[in-house]
């Protein structure tokens, strides 16, 4: 099952770095927009382009509270890539398990062997 | 990300470019370094339960070869290849790896051995030179995953017959 290809979902949004950033800093809670602005060292316009991409995907949130504008994370929407990962993950997941067993009668036979001594 | 918990490997995206697998082992760095170097014992887990290894050669120096080959129950064969760059015994591994059908979109992978009060955390950094190519690399991984789900459809479809 490869990955959707249209310009409009989450995997092409977060393939930006800066969008990246954006979804990392948000991750920590809901934030004003002067605040990603601070920290991504950007200006207010670069930021506001990237808010918009993000918004437009379902991955933030926005909300008005008096004259801020403030942002959150919509974590929901990054099941896609989390599940696209998981596939991968799953086959490492058992490789490591047959390995936990090779592992386990190396480590018998050393202790056999070191009663040998 | 998921967390990782115990038997789980954790795989997460660093960069566009990255793909880092990590897990811990119930064993000295010693022996999960035999584990993943020693061909007799390579070909006991690295078939993940989906087929067996056809080939598996490491020739472990700074330049040599190594190649493995998989082959699903259906009889179709997978290879992986490249050339190891680095060796620092017990405690790390630099190679490429190459998948056959893609041989432009090679990778280095650096696999590092930690251990600690007798357990080894083994971490695999898989660095493409485009993410397109790690995209591939993930996708590939899906699909073997995706399959697995199927057959063990199958075995629970033939056990309720």
């Amino acid at each position: 099952m490869a990955r959707a290809a249209t310009t409009t979902d989450a995997f092409n949004a977060v393939a930006e770095p800066r969008r990246r950033q954006i979804v990392d800093l948000l991750a920590d809670g809901e934030r004003p927009v002067g605040d990603l602005v601070r920290a991504l060292g950007l200006g207010q316009p670069q930021v506001s382009k990237h808010l918009r991409v993000l918004r437009e995907v379902g991955l933030v949130q926005v909300r008005d509270r008096g004259r801020q504008r403030l942002y959150r994370l919509n974590a929901h929407a990054l099941k896609p890539i989390h599940d696209w990962v998981k596939g991968y993950e799953r086959l490492w997941s058992e490789r490591y398990e047959l390995l936990d067993d090779v592992l386990e009668d190396l480590k018998q036979k050393e202790r056999r062997d070191g009663d040998g001594d | 990300m998921a967390m990782a918990t115990s038997g789980t490997a954790k795989v997460t995206l660093p960069a566009d470019e990255q793909i880092l697998i990590e897990r811990e082992f119930a064993a000295p760095a010693h022996l999960v370094w035999r584990a993943v170097t020693e061909p007799e014992l390579v070909r006991r887990w690295w078939h993940a339960n989906r087929g067996e290894m056809a080939a598996c050669e490491i020739d472990l120096r700074a330049g040599g070869k190594w190649r493995y080959v998989g082959r699903t129950e259906s009889g179709e064969e997978f290879a992986f290849y490249g050339e190891f760059l680095e060796i620092v015994p017990h405690v790390r591994i630099v190679q490429t790896e190459t998948f056959a059908p893609f041989p432009d979109d090679a990778s280095t992978n650096t696999m590092t051995l930690t251990e600690r009060d007798g357990r080894t955390l083994l971490r695999t950094l898989v660095q493409h030179r485009t993410a397109q190519a790690r995209d591939m690399h993930i996708n590939a991984g899906m699909e073997a995953g995706m399959q697995d789900a199927f057959d063990l459809l199958e075995q629970v479809t033939i056990s309720l017959r």
